[in-house]
């Protein structure tokens, strides 16, 4: 128990550490520059923030989240046998999801694995499409719309989120469905003669996925491209650059943070999304949250639970650095 | 040859508004040409209107004795520097006065050669591979020059791009300007609200007021020989007084002034009865002048020095200051002296009063 503690306060203290060292080495090497914390916000609301910061992220997010972390490490006991001589740190979870046995390691659990690989392709697709949907018009908000127009078009975009997600997914389901408005209006145009399985084909998952996060582009995507100087795109376009040569050269170098962390958000929350898989997702198509969340509730196996969440969070955040790397973006810089 | 840029009546309005009325202008080939005015005169709508960001709501844009109907910025031959330079953050400087040429699909070994070419021009060889951020004032305006340059354009067009600069350096880059247009000889179009930078590097000045380009000509003629009672206060300091036509004779004019009767020539043939104003510049007044001159007296309000000119503030008997400069050596009065400032007719103008003004 006494190694546990250890872990459990020891590991937030080497975060910390590590995130100082972080950011002492950006500092050092010039990616990060400008006056320092304490000087913009001055003493008071600097340690304020600090505080407030730090223990919203280490007892609400990282202890919580280390608990997990020390649960996947540790066999599924009943609660009598929790901390007895029978609860020793064990692979077994993880050997699980790769071999679909605590056991053995001679097949694969090609259903999790699989299912895995998918939720990661499929939230990349989702990212995708969402950065081609919002690209422009973030770019018709930040650049080019009157003051009128832009309020209109925040109001339509925030208005839709007051309703539940989980109802807007069912929403989408009325609507797809082999009996629905959509289908209905194919086939009473003549379009088709039966009606498609939009939801069987996982289209309405793909629908509900990238509508449910399309903010979280959206914003970051804005603020990004507002800060871009007019006259910029004035002057690329005198010297005469096609409008496709000023948005790859001009828009998007100067909106690359602000890409980044919208993409960073709609990836990892896809990833991670459960309402719109559980109520979206095709009978064919086995997403990994839903699966995770049936070791929780359905096999009652925390500790295997825990590791499958692990699984997806180390994923998402290894992917998202590697990323961040291709496009040589600090950590720092996506939070401008 | 063609001239490089012919406005026939272009009009731009916006809504209601009229930014540009009726302007028409031909600039020369090779013109060192200037539109001075005070912000919100229309001159950056107009210099929008030539590059070609704008449409003209009303008449015709030629550049080169084509017309540019239709034609956008990325396809005239004109090059925009604007008033905040624009430079790209991300590119370095190589790469900024290479931008034009990259888009134009110039191959790379070409392009690179053209760009040594000009970053020697503009005094920069050491810093093309420095980021923008790393230069100073003087040396971002020389690249926005050089980036501008580089597509060759037929007409280069400035938006006040030195008013961002300190005395010094603004004073230094007026030569340079000017030293840059000789060299390179094309048509360069001045925007600026700064007389002393349209009278010392322009050719011709185009003084725009309200939408209205009010006087064209070469700095001589519009600071010596304005036409607009507009032109002669907002080009360099001028004392005005308004009055009737009391007598016309020969080229020169009376007008009947709450001060008394004052001489001045009467350039724009005004007749006997009509309400005038007569400028009168404060360098052509004389402390003390005796007979024979029109002037001014009255109670000395200020005097300031300034080494080699002395600004002296006259209050008359209305209740209107006088200015007047003069030269050093000359005994100063004290404040609350009396005094009488005195002109020539030679050096009085009389203009007629602009239209809307008459009470």
């Amino acid at each position: 128990m006494n190694g546990s503690l250890a872990f459990i306060f020891g590991l937030p203290l080497a975060v910390v550490v590590l995130f100082f060292a972080l950011s002492a080495y950006e500092r050092r090497r010039g990616i990060a520059t400008g006056p320092g914390f304490f000087q913009r916000n001055g003493l008071a609301v600097g340690l304020y923030l600090v505080l407030a910061v730090g223990f919203w992220a280490f007892f609400i997010i990282l202890l919580p989240q280390l608990a997990m972390v020390d649960m996947s490490f540790r066999p599924k006991l009943p609660p009598a046998q929790m901390g007895g001589p029978k609860d020793l740190y064990t692979l077994e979870n993880y050997r699980y999801f790769l071999f679909g046995s605590t056991t053995s390691t001679a097949e694969w659990n090609w259903l999790h694995i699989k299912a895995f690989f998918l939720t990661i392709g499929v939230s990349i697709l989702i990212t995708l499409i969402n950065f081609a949907i919002c690209y422009p018009l973030a770019f018709h908000m930040a650049q080019s719309a009157s003051a009128a127009r832009l309020r209109v078009l925040l109001l339509l975009l925030i208005l839709p989120y007051w309703v539940n997600e989980i109802l807007r997914a069912f929403a989408f389901r009325v609507l797809l469905s082999s009996g629905g408005i959509i289908n209905q209006l194919l086939m009473g145009s003549g379009l088709t003669h039966e009606p498609i399985d939009f939801l069987g084909a996982d289209v309405g998952l793909y629908m509900g996925l990238s509508y449910a996060y399309l903010l979280m582009m959206i914003f970051p995507l804005y603020n990004a491209i507002e800060s871009l100087d007019r006259n910029q795109v004035e002057a690329a376009r005198d010297l005469g650059a096609p409008w496709w040569h000023i948005h790859a050269f001009i828009v998007l170098p100067h909106a690359k943070p602000g890409i980044a962390s919208g993409c960073t958000l709609v990836f990892m929350l896809t990833a991670g999304a459960l309402a719109a898989p559980l109520v979206l997702g095709g009978p064919r198509t086995l997403w990994f949250t839903p699966i995770v969340y049936d070791r929780f509730y359905q096999a009652f196996n925390w500790p295997q639970g825990a590791a499958y969440a692990f699984i997806l969070l180390v994923s998402c955040i290894l992917f998202v650095l590697v990323v961040l790397k291709a496009f040589r973006l600090s950590l720092g810089e996506i939070t401008r | 040859m063609a001239a490089a840029v012919e406005l026939e009546g272009v009009n731009v309005t916006f809504g209601d508004f009229v930014a540009v009325r009726d302007a028409n202008l031909t600039i020369e080939p090779g013109e060192f040409f200037s539109f001075l005015g005070p912000s919100g005169c229309g001159k950056t709508t107009l210099l929008r209107t030539i590059s070609g960001f704008i449409e003209p709501t009303r008449g015709q844009v030629k550049i080169g004795g084509q017309d540019m109907k239709g034609i956008g910025p990325n396809k005239r031959p004109t090059a925009l520097i604007f008033q905040n330079l624009a430079l790209f953050p991300m590119m370095t400087v190589a790469e900024n006065i290479g931008y034009g040429l990259r888009v134009r699909g110039v191959p790379r070994h070409e392009r690179d050669e053209k760009v040594k070419t000009l970053l020697i021009q503009v005094a920069l060889s050491e810093h093309g591979h420095k980021k923008v951020s790393e230069l100073s004032g003087g040396q971002k305006q020389r690249v926005a020059i050089a980036r501008a340059l580089a597509v060759e354009p037929s007409v280069l067009l400035l938006d006040e791009p030195l008013s961002a600069l300190d005395l010094k350096l603004r004073q230094h880059m007026r030569a340079e300007l000017r030293a840059i247009q000789k060299r390179v000889g094309i048509t360069f179009i001045y925007i600026t609200h700064d007389q002393g930078e349209a009278l010392t590097m322009s050719d011709r000045i185009a003084v725009m007021n309200a939408g209205v380009i009010e006087q064209v000509g070469d700095g001589r003629a519009v600071y010596a020989e304005p036409r607009t009672p507009f032109v002669a206060s907002f080009v360099g300091e001028n004392n005005r007084i308004r009055g009737r036509v009391s007598a016309v004779e020969d080229g020169f004019a009376t007008l009947d002034t709450p001060l008394g009767a004052l001489k001045g020539r009467n350039p724009v043939a005004l007749s006997v009865g009509q309400e005038a104003l007569l400028f009168v510049r404060p360098e052509v007044l004389r402390l003390h002048a005796n007979g024979g001159t029109s002037g001014f007296a009255g109670e000395t309000l200020d005097v300031a020095y300034e080494g080699s000119v002395s600004h002296i503030t006259l209050r008359v008997k209305t209740g209107q200051k006088v200015t007047a400069s003069v030269g050093g050596g000359v005994p100063l009065p004290a404040a609350g002296e009396e005094l009488h400032l005195g002109f020539t007719p030679e050096d009085g103008l009389l203009l007629a009063l602009p239209e809307g003004h008459g009470r």
